[in-house]
């Protein structure tokens, strides 16, 4: 199988079947009980100068994907290749020379900033760290990364607490520029932040990228800021990519049920147009305990969902080119009608598409 | 707008604070109707959520409801009820729902309790009838096994549900008036959609008004009748929630709106409002929105702008509803010619 990657770019960032399960333990020596599956099985392709966005509700494992592609927490298992490296075997000392090329920045920017360094160390620290700077050049570089990020120079002797949320955000931002990386990981960057400053900061993210070639991982709730900054995205539920595609594709014609709800989740900002919803019954079902088959059938409104849905792990596969999605009614699929039937299942697949999960009119 | 329920003449709330004394809501005039779902917006530091505690009076030193202020509620005036009175209006007259269930929930009793306790303090009832209504609540909110969950804690449920019992809560005396601060924003879209279905379905059958204080427009367009937009603790727009998305005058609302962006919209770079909201102990002289306005001029120094009719119930606190004219001539607002946040 062809991972489900940009049509016609060779990946700056692979990730193959990444998992991370957190052990539940019990009891007073800590037996492993079972495992929190916060991802599992993950797998996609970012290119070089890409944006691709991580959507899904809280607790789906958008974030902890984001986190153990950078190693800041160790995945159970997987593959994770930057630029022809292999992440997961590096030792300390070659990770942490990596880690000038992968960056993050961090949802909260209140707590993401050390309170008793002033805005010029916090900057200038990954300069020393990796030997890039020392001295008068170093403080020529600070000053320029503020700039590049609008801020102004002689901010740098000041502290956290004396600047807004969006501020701080740039604050993040300067510091994971300034060691010159080529992929970020975006972790809710812009979720804390009031709307005028969410498009301050999302503007200033796509200058970058343009000026630097930069690739971002955007992991995201909010689909009408990923509409906006993707190129690709990746729907993630319970773990798992359910859905992965061309940023046009996913809105204009989003295949797996759960994509749909969500997109049809989102508030339409005109009045008088009440959007229909697919209103998604009861709450995400726990990691520890997932359903079986596909995650998702016991809240999805298919017409044609059946017993196999509960049996048959659906692949993520290639419904139409460049866009993947999980699910073995929607087709076509390579899971056989045979199989299908095998499994108990009643109803041949067929395509659904709600009006409700569109947002354009037609 | 139908018959008033709540009317705000000239709220001040000031807040005493060893760096000055800061106005965080100043002057502020708006009335609910009954049965009407009213939506406040601004950014936050603009005086949203500290018009609603004081609606309930619930400021704490050092924050003061300065004297001159009016609230009228049912024909009463708030500011002249002694505290046992106004706990009477509180829960059940007026009822909050809180932006972050888990903190508006307390962590060691069970939701029966909790939803049981507003129904013994506020309708004397003993506690096998207070969780009978517990649960009657629960199954109204559509938690599913009420009996069960009645006995459950907080942390035992989701977010959504933990928002859905807080409803609940609310509704139990049912009240006049829900104020809703910001109920939605730290649910999933999903669960969003489900909660403010939940909220209009409900006041909508019981007949309640909503004030819903959010900072997300699409809730707003969605959800409400009439938008009140304020900005450095004064209203500085008011609308039907058509007429405000299709002609909006303030150039702060026209902000607001140009940096949402929209699912199925254009692709454009987003507009921004460049600079942040002021410190509200120093308010800017004239008009507070100048020093991020693309249309400021002299004028909008020297003389603070009144709420200005523009027609049919819409008012706009910008003097370019006397030069219209000034809007064709757009500059890059002082904010931004400073460098501090240019985007």
């Amino acid at each position: 199988m062809t991972a489900p990657a940009h049509a016609d770019a060779s990946p700056l960032l692979s990730v193959r079947d990444l998992t991370k399960h957190f052990p539940i333990k019990r009891g007073i020596f800590g037996r492993a009980a079972g495992a929190v599956r916060a991802v599992d099985g993950v797998t996609f392709d970012v290119a070089p100068g890409e944006t691709l966005a991580l959507v899904g509700e809280s607790g789906c494992g958008k974030s902890t994907t984001g986190r153990a592609i950078l190693r800041l927490i160790e995945p159970t298992s997987g593959s994770v290749q930057f630029d022809g490296q292999d992440v997961l075997a590096l030792d300390a000392a070659e990770l942490r020379k990596l880690r000038r090329r992968m960056q993050i920045v961090f949802q909260d920017p209140f707590s993401s900033l050390n309170p008793r360094m002033s805005i010029g160390a916090i900057v200038r620290e990954g300069l020393t760290i990796h030997h890039l700077a020392e001295g008068g050049a170093a403080d020529a570089r600070v000053h320029q990364l503020l700039e590049e990020v609008g801020l102004r120079p002689e901010y740098a002797s000041r502290y956290p607490h004396e600047f807004s949320g969006g501020q701080r955000q740039r604050v993040g931002i300067a510091r994971a520029l300034s060691v010159e990386p080529s992929f970020i990981v975006c972790d809710e960057p812009v979720s804390a932040l009031d709307v005028s400053v969410q498009a301050q900061v999302v503007n200033l993210l796509q200058d970058l990228q343009r000026e630097r070639g930069l690739a971002y991982l955007f992991i995201a709730h909010d689909l009408s800021v990923v509409e906006h900054i993707a190129d690709r995205v990746a729907v993630m539920y319970l773990g798992h990519v359910v859905e992965l595609a061309p940023v046009a594709k996913l809105y204009g014609e989003p295949i797996m049920p759960y994509t749909q709800a969500l997109l049809s989740a989102v508030p339409a900002p005109e009045p008088g147009v009440k959007r229909e919803r697919i209103l998604l019954a009861g709450d995400v079902p726990s990691p520890a305990n997932p359903p079986s088959g596909c995650v998702f059938h016991p809240r999805c409104q298919h017409p044609a969902r059946d017993a196999a849905c509960a049996k048959i792990v659906p692949p993520l596969e290639e419904k139409t080119p460049g866009h993947w999605a999980a699910c073995i009614k929607q087709p076509p699929t390579t899971v056989s009608w045979d199989d299908q039937r095998a499994a108990g299942a009643t109803n041949p697949p067929e395509f659904f598409l709600p009006r409700a999960a569109l947002h354009r009119s037609a | 707008m139908t018959t008033p329920l709540l009317e705000l003449e000239n709220l001040h709330t000031f807040f005493y604070t060893d760096t000055g004394v800061a106005r965080a809501v100043d002057g502020v005039s708006f009335a609910v109707g009954v049965g009407e779902t009213v939506g406040v917006v601004g950014e936050s530091g603009c005086g949203k959520s500290v018009t609603a505690l004081s609606i309930l009076r619930l400021v704490r030193p050092p924050g003061r409801i300065e004297p001159g202020s009016v609230m009228r509620f049912e024909g009463k005036d708030l500011m002249a009820l002694d505290e046992s009175e106004m706990q009477h209006v509180r829960g059940n007259r007026i009822a909050m729902v809180f932006q972050e269930p888990m903190t508006a929930l307390n962590p060691v009793f069970t939701i029966g309790d909790q939803i049981g306790e507003v129904a013994r303090v506020h309708a004397g009832m003993n506690k096998r009838e207070a969780l009978a209504k517990a649960v009657e609540m629960l199954k109204l909110v559509g938690i599913p096994a009420p009996e069960q969950r009645a006995g459950e804690y907080p942390h035992q449920l989701s977010g959504g549900m933990r928002q859905r019992v807080v409803i609940a809560m609310a509704l139990v005396m049912n009240p006049a008036l829900v104020i809703a601060d910001e109920p939605t924003t730290a649910l999933d879209v999903t669960i969003q959609a489900q909660i403010l279905e939940l909220l209009g379905d409900l006041t909508r059958r019981l007949g309640t008004s909503v004030l819903l204080i959010t900072h997300d427009l699409g809730v707003v367009a969605e959800n409400c009748t009439r938008v009140i937009v304020m900005y450095a603790g004064e209203v500085v727009e008011e609308a039907a929630t058509s007429e405000l998305f299709a002609h909006a005058h303030h150039p702060y609302t026209e902000g607001l709106l140009g940096a949402m962006p929209r699912v199925g919209g254009e692709k454009d770079r987003l507009a921004t409002i460049p600079g942040t909201v002021p410190p509200p102990t120093n308010w800017p002289k004239g008009c507070r929105f100048r020093d991020r306005c693309p249309y400021s001029w002299e004028r909008c120094e020297a003389e603070h702008p009144p709420l200005y009719q523009i027609g049919g119930g819409h008012t706009s606190r910008c003097h370019l509803a006397e030069e219209p004219e000034r809007r064709q001539h757009p500059h890059p607002p002082l904010a931004a010619q400073r460098g501090a946040t240019a985007a």
